[in-house]
């Protein structure tokens, strides 16, 4: 994840407490997001930004997994998501980010 | 339980998945608070 992201992960988890916030990821592809979502959980595995060593253990889920997915309005999710859904292989996204859920998610 | 209604939410989007404000808008649809929105590029 961007450095300059990471921080302002990491600030604004300190300003609102960890059990509050949710992060909806976007990414393309499941080890892009296994990245991400390692990276707000358990720490920066890259070593390079400020979140290395920080495991923040936050509730972070991938936009087109279905449990966050039935929580949108279907209307809004049509209009900006589903035509990107095609063309993303959902099932590898969705077993990345639960294995990530299941190990690093403290809240 | 609800995952994000009332919750303060992170984006982290993608400029070759779904970028930034498409998720904050679907977040906002769940009732959800968004405090923070990027969409990142990985070239």
């Amino acid at each position: 994840m961007d450095l300059e992201n990471q921080k302002r992960v990491k600030d604004l988890t300190e300003e609102y407490g960890p059990e509050n916030v949710v992060v909806l990821l976007g990414a393309a592809e499941g080890e892009a997001s296994g990245i991400a979502a390692e990276t707000v959980t358990a720490g920066d595995p890259t070593y390079a930004g400020p979140l290395t060593g920080v495991s923040l253990g936050l509730v972070v889920y991938h936009v087109c997994e279905d449990e966050v997915k039935e929580e949108f309005d279907p209307d809004v999710y049509d209009e900006q998501v589903s035509m990107m859904e095609m063309v993303l292989d959902i099932d590898e996204i969705a077993e990345e980010m639960q294995a990530i859920r299941e190990e690093y998610t403290k809240y | 339980m609800s995952i994000l209604d009332g919750k303060k939410v992170i984006v982290i989007g993608d400029r070759d998945g779904i970028p930034g404000p498409a998720i904050a808008l679907c977040a906002e649809s769940a009732g959800a608070e968004v405090i923070f929105s990027a969409t990142e590029c990985f070239v």
